[in-house]
């Protein structure tokens, strides 16, 4: 039985949702108050990450933390058709290198989204910079991608764990005061990504229009 | 972004054309939230912004909080508050501190309910918006989105009609009151099962603020109580404060907490979207349609009482 420790506004929280809906999973849920009530910095949290960081899943006794590597172990355990974390090894650091740039996301577009919205003293000039310059290096890796016929951020020809990692973070930019009007490709692959089955949304992230598929 | 009706000559850097602004009499001499009460830290300084005037905060041993203009003050110094003499006015109400930089009224206003003893009464969170605090309320009174922002929650198509329904200006009471309103809603509260008509009672009793009364699926006779308190940042920004008054006898703080934040969190792109931001009061400068009746009558009483501080007043 799969538990995920979760608030609802979180990004990195909703990368395992968003995940689990796409495979299907059945899964309960325990609200951890990240906001106002700061339940991830409390004791009965800390025992379950020490990190005092969101999300926690537990699949029966085993507990894991950090919402890239609980996103390689659903896929890899539960993801029959082998897609979403392929074995091959090239792939696989190709897939890492996105979780490590889905992390540099949060430090930057999700910091400066709790610095005015939820309070915290973030930089937040810096971290919108930090968050732009990200951004436009995805936007030219996926333009020149699209060029290629690659949809999607790593090389095979659907979308991996790297996608679901980055993707909710850049969705949440505007929160942020980082605007993605200046990077068309990555505004087309977050369409792609909102059109895959299974998808499902989070506040402040609303389901792609239906133009697509009517067309 | 420039700023239409400002007095200052261009070659004022644009933060200080944003950062200038004096707020009208009627919003310098009202109580004006500032944060939730059991967050401010006892002994040590947090900080804020009312009105575009930096404020800094604590509370004493005793629980109370002392609020003053902060000069170099840097959030987490510790203080001790007898130390601080030149105070601005305090108040708390509904779990929330407020403040004044004026001549404040005597009291807040009354939400009666907040002090039924078997209510449920919480924070949920003050979250900051890009968007004026009377477009914030706004969005609050509007019906006709539940739909489609919350979606299978507050509403779902295709009962996406809104029901006439009646505003007044209270004259003995001075705020905006919008009663028989009834909506189609999926999951009206956490403790809804079904889907059910529910009915609303709006009331707009200070000019950022909004209190909301719907239908108890727990107590059908009784009314939950869901407000929403704007403290006005700057002329374009503000932070909402949610107060949630609740019969509930199952669900924890934290459930109720994100159950209203889910909510929040799908209203907070869609009111930063909103242009301009500042909330236009001249009639001719929006289209309104039957569903916005609340909205015309909130406008015009925020005209009549001469509020100026987060919208742009109509002409002439």
């Amino acid at each position: 039985m799969i538990t995920l420790y979760d608030f609802e506004l979180s990004g990195n929280c909703y990368k395992l949702r968003l995940l689990m809906s796409i495979l299907r999973l059945r899964y309960d849920i325990i609200p951890v108050d990240f906001f106002p009530g700061r339940q991830h910095k409390s004791d009965w949290f800390l025992k379950l990450n020490p990190f005092g960081q969101l999300p926690v899943l537990k699949d029966d006794d085993l507990v894991l933390s950090d919402s890239g590597a609980i996103l390689a172990y659903l896929a890899k355990k539960y993801d029959e058709t082998g897609q979403w974390f392929p074995n091959d090894p090239a792939i696989t650091a190709e897939i890492l290198r996105w979780h490590a740039i889905a992390d540099d996301i949060t430090s930057t577009a999700s910091a400066a989204r709790l610095a005015l919205g939820f309070d915290y003293d973030f930089d937040v000039p810096k971290a919108q910079a930090g968050a732009h310059r990200i951004f436009r290096l995805m936007d030219e890796h996926l333009w020149f991608g699209e060029r290629e016929g690659r949809d999607w951020l790593c090389t095979p020809p659907h979308p991996t764990t790297a996608d679901i990692a980055c993707f909710p973070y850049v969705m949440l930019s505007e929160e942020g005061g980082i605007g993605r009007q200046d990077y068309p490709a990555l505004r087309r692959w977050s369409d792609r990504v909102r059109r895959i089955p299974g998808f499902t949304i989070m506040s402040g992230i609303f389901p792609a229009g239906r133009a697509l598929e009517q067309a | 972004m420039c700023h239409p009706t400002s007095p200052f000559p261009f070659r004022l850097s644009r933060s200080n054309l944003t950062t200038m602004t004096t707020p009208d009499t009627l919003t310098l001499n009202s109580w004006q939230v500032i944060a939730a009460t059991d967050e401010i830290p006892v002994g040590s300084i947090t900080r804020t912004t009312l009105l575009d005037t930096p404020l800094a905060l604590t509370r004493d041993r005793d629980g109370v909080p002392v609020v003053w203009r902060c000069t170099d003050e840097e959030p987490g110094d510790e203080i001790d508050p007898e130390t601080i003499l030149d105070r601005l006015p305090v108040t708390t109400g509904y779990g929330f501190v407020w403040t004044s930089l004026g001549t404040p009224p005597k009291e807040l206003f009354s939400i009666t309910e907040y002090a039924e003893p078997d209510r449920v009464n919480m924070s949920c969170g003050s979250i900051g918006i890009h968007v004026s605090a009377p477009r914030a309320v706004e969005n609050f009174l509007d019906m006709g989105h539940f739909p489609y922002v919350h979606t299978d929650i507050l509403g779902a198509e295709p009962h996406t009609e809104v029901k006439e329904y009646d505003v007044e200006v209270s004259e003995e009471r001075d705020e905006v009151l919008a009663t028989r309103c009834r909506f189609f809603q999926p999951r009206a509260a956490l403790s809804a099962t079904d889907g059910m008509e529910v009915e609303y009672v709006y009331r707009v009793p200070h000019p950022y603020c909004s209190v909301l009364y719907k239908s108890s699926p727990e107590a059908p006779e009784r009314r939950d109580v869901i407000a929403i308190f704007l403290q006005p940042v700057s002329e374009d920004r503000c932070r909402a404060h949610l107060l949630q008054s609740m019969i509930d006898s199952t669900s924890t703080i934290t459930e109720l907490r994100r159950f209203q934040q889910t909510i929040f969190g799908q209203d907070k792109p869609i009111l930063e979207n909103q242009y301009p931001k500042r909330l236009p009061l001249d009639p001719r400068s929006e289209t309104p349609i039957r569903a916005d009746k609340s909205a015309i009558a909130y406008r015009r009483w925020l005209s009549q009482k001469g509020v100026t501080y987060g919208v742009i007043p109509a002409a002439g």
